[in-house]
């Protein structure tokens, strides 16, 4: 609670106390009467005493205002209505409006206060020092002052303070803020690190690749920090909404005193009415309540790991019906595996992995690499001693000399070539035939594997509403064709080049209705043309790929393509709060701005219209934060 | 040169972006965008006016609500 708080409640508790015991007084008739004009003079000072106790920061306020030209604002309509009351002899009234208005104002800054902590912790991820290795010693410094190629040392508990490369130690970190992934991540000598995770067990020296500005944990704070500046629709149009509202509702009043008590002569009674109809009128609870609605719906998906970078694509997010995906990378993992090892008869699988990893020994073709890592994972060792002039026949694949054979290794076409005779594999992946002394000894398939998550990304997508499932892919028809099908997506796009894959999404789009919207997954680096014609462009593994921070409108910081339905729930959940609090808001509002036109809403109702509601809406935004 | 500084003692979204308005107005300021929540106020500023102008949007945000400071 700050001092301004504080303040306020003890003046909310001594006035209240003092106000009590009038009003018991009053009642009892055990206050002199002095009466001047139908005025009781003992009560209206009495009553002023507890009047000013609980109000002296709103009576000060509107008189500062008044000198500045600042008129109508809420102290010095509470400030009218009040001082109004007391005109018109009802003092315990004045003063209670007061005291209520007062209690209302406590809540709604204890509420901002708490959305205020719960966003800061939720940001609290940027590292406050960096322990640094200059001339032998380890000094202290701000990570701001980190130089490229500095040697840090990173003790557990501290956080990695700028992105880099691990030199020495192993150690597990946690990146729960950064992806909202839980399990800890192993690290090791040469491996990167991300600045904000934190680190767990042991002791690591690193060495500094970005300053602190370029490094993970600044542009994502820079990111959600900024979020606001890209306001969608329904913020738009509550700013505006503002703007014309307020005059209008200060017109009507004033119409509303100025007519009706020119006809009537009843000057307090309409005084009263406007007042209260202005006391209503307030617009802080839209103002204060959609804003932080999205502000803490893209809040909570920066928690569990996926980058908002604005309200508008919340709004967006909410209305996908169409998801678009590149294959490479996002919906396979983009690394070649040995799918199946195929040797004829008389050879053995381990032979035949043997022959080929050895043929592939000088080959960094990636089909080599996955053979020959698929080798050294069976615990085996290539011997490059046994292998003996090989020559890399280009297009086509390798001819060798092993042990004192004669192996191929390649495409088909090699084979035959040679004139060895040999089965077509008609399988997706790429095939790698292999022949020994000029006799065919089988084959290795090797494909690109489908994520394990893939499948259940695609069907909670399908649950969350997600019609229209897409994949795209520069891949083969059967490669592409075989993913399909084993997600069960809705259509397949293959052969196409990077072009390409932008003019089918905008035939997508056309296809698309008004009211839907179409996003598009990719790994952010080739496929930004696609990510920024997309109506949502997503970008996956922003870990470390600057380009895809930029182009993306939501970024999945871990890959994890299952977040794609989470963001759209959190989005439609956020969007619902923030629709409930416009309808609230306003239909309270205008309910009783007719009530008190007509004079049957007292100053109590008008102050639960002005604060109460805004406090309900706060409260109710504040849900997004927590929403899984 | 574009700065960030925290900015404290603002009660109300809607003085934030009055508040806002204020500042872009200022002479010499490009952007400015002030965060209610994260009590940010990031400031887009020509170089060599650049002190006076904090000085010139602090004055700017009190003259809509009291009690604003803008941390340096």
């Amino acid at each position: 609670m700050s001092k301004k708080q504080k303040n306020r409640l003890a003046r909310i508790i001594i006035g209240g106390c003092i106000l009590a015991l009038l009003m018991v007084l009053s009642h009892m008739s055990l206050l002199p009467v002095a009466d001047v004009n139908g005025y009781n003079l003992v009560e209206l000072f009495l009553f002023a005493v507890p009047f000013v106790i609980i109000g002296i920061d709103v009576i000060t306020e509107a008189v500062y205002n008044i000198f500045r030209g600042q008129v109508f604002d809420e102290n010095f309509l509470m400030l009218i209505a009040t001082v109004g009351a007391f005109v018109v002899g009802e003092y315990e009234e004045g003063v209670a409006v007061m005291l209520f208005y007062q209690i209302g104002e406590f809540f709604q800054d204890m509420a901002v206060e708490k959305s205020r902590r719960s966003i800061k912790e939720l940001m609290d991820i940027a590292p406050e020092f960096a322990n640094v290795e200059r001339d032998g010693e380890i000094v202290t410094i701000d990570p701001d002052e980190v130089c490229i190629g500095d040697i840090i040392v990173v003790k557990p508990g501290e956080k990695v303070p700028v992105d880099g490369v691990v030199i020495s130690g192993e150690s597990t970190l946690d990146t729960s803020s950064l992806t909202g992934e839980s399990v800890p991540r192993t690290i090791k000598a040469d491996e990167a690190v991300i600045s904000g995770c934190v680190n767990v067990s042991s002791v690591i020296k690193m060495k500094a690749t970005k300053e602190y500005e370029d490094s993970t944990v600044a542009q994502i704070l820079e990111l959600v920090e900024n979020a606001g500046s890209k306001k969608g629709k329904t913020e738009k149009f509550i700013t505006k909404f503002a703007k014309y509202y307020t005059p209008i509702v200060v017109l009507g009043a004033v119409a509303l005193f100025i007519i009706p008590s020119l006809i009537t002569g009843e000057w307090f009674e309409w005084l009263q009415r406007a007042c209260t109809f202005l006391v209503v009128s307030c617009p802080c609870a839209l103002v204060i309540s959609v804003p932080l609605g999205f502000f803490a719906g893209i809040g909570n998906a920066s928690k569990r790991g996926i980058l908002v970078k604005g309200g508008i694509f919340l709004e967006q997010a909410a209305k996908i019906n169409t998801v678009v995906f590149d294959k490479t990378g996002t919906l396979t993992r983009g690394v070649f595996e040995i799918t199946s090892i195929n040797p004829v008869e008389g050879v053995s699988k381990e032979d035949l992995l043997r022959i080929a990893a050895h043929a592939e020994e000088m080959s960094t073709h990636p089909i080599a690499v996955s053979i020959k890592e698929a080798y050294e994972q069976s615990g085996n060792k290539v011997d490059i001693s046994i292998i003996k002039d090989n020559k890399n026949i280009a297009g086509h694949g390798i001819s060798a000399n092993i042990d004192g054979k004669q192996v191929l290794a390649g495409n088909a076409k090699l084979l035959s070539d040679h004139g060895v005779e040999h089965d077509y594999v008609t399988s997706a992946g790429t095939v790698c035939y292999l022949a020994s002394d000029g006799r065919y000894i089988g084959n290795i398939v090797i494909s690109d594997v489908v994520k394990p998550e893939a499948k259940e990304a695609i069907e909670s997508l399908r649950e969350n509403g997600v019609s229209n499932i897409v994949m795209l892919t520069g891949d083969r028809k059967e490669a592409g064709e075989k993913v399909a099908a084993e997600l069960n997506l809705d259509r397949v796009y293959t052969d196409l080049l990077p072009g390409d894959k932008v003019t089918k999404v905008e035939e997508l789009l056309e296809h698309n209705d008004k009211h839907h919207r179409l996003a598009f997954v990719g790994d952010g680096i080739n496929d930004t043309p696609v990510i920024a014609r997309s109506d949502v462009g997503f970008a996956m593994g922003a870990i470390g790929s600057d380009a895809a921070i930029e182009a993306a409108d939501i970024v999945i910081m871990d890959d994890d393509i299952r977040k794609i339905s989470k963001i759209k729930r959190i989005a439609k959940f956020t969007l619902n709060i923030v629709t409930q609090n416009i309808v609230f808001a306003l239909s309270v509002k205008i309910a009783i701005l007719i009530l008190s036109a007509f004079g049957f809403a007292n100053m109590w109702i008008a102050v639960f219209a002005d604060v109460g509601v805004a406090m309900i809406c706060i409260l109710n935004s504040f849900r997004a934060l927590y929403r899984k | 040169m574009k700065k960030k500084f925290v900015i404290e003692g603002i009660d109300c979204a809607n003085c934030a972006s009055k508040m806002e308005e204020a500042i872009n107005k200022i002479e010499g300021v490009n952007s400015a965008t002030i965060n209610f929540f994260a009590e940010k106020l990031t400031i887009d500023a020509d170089d060599d006016k650049f002190e006076d102008i904090i000085v010139q949007a602090e004055k700017a945000c009190n003259k809509v609500d009291r009690g604003v400071t803008i941390k340096r």
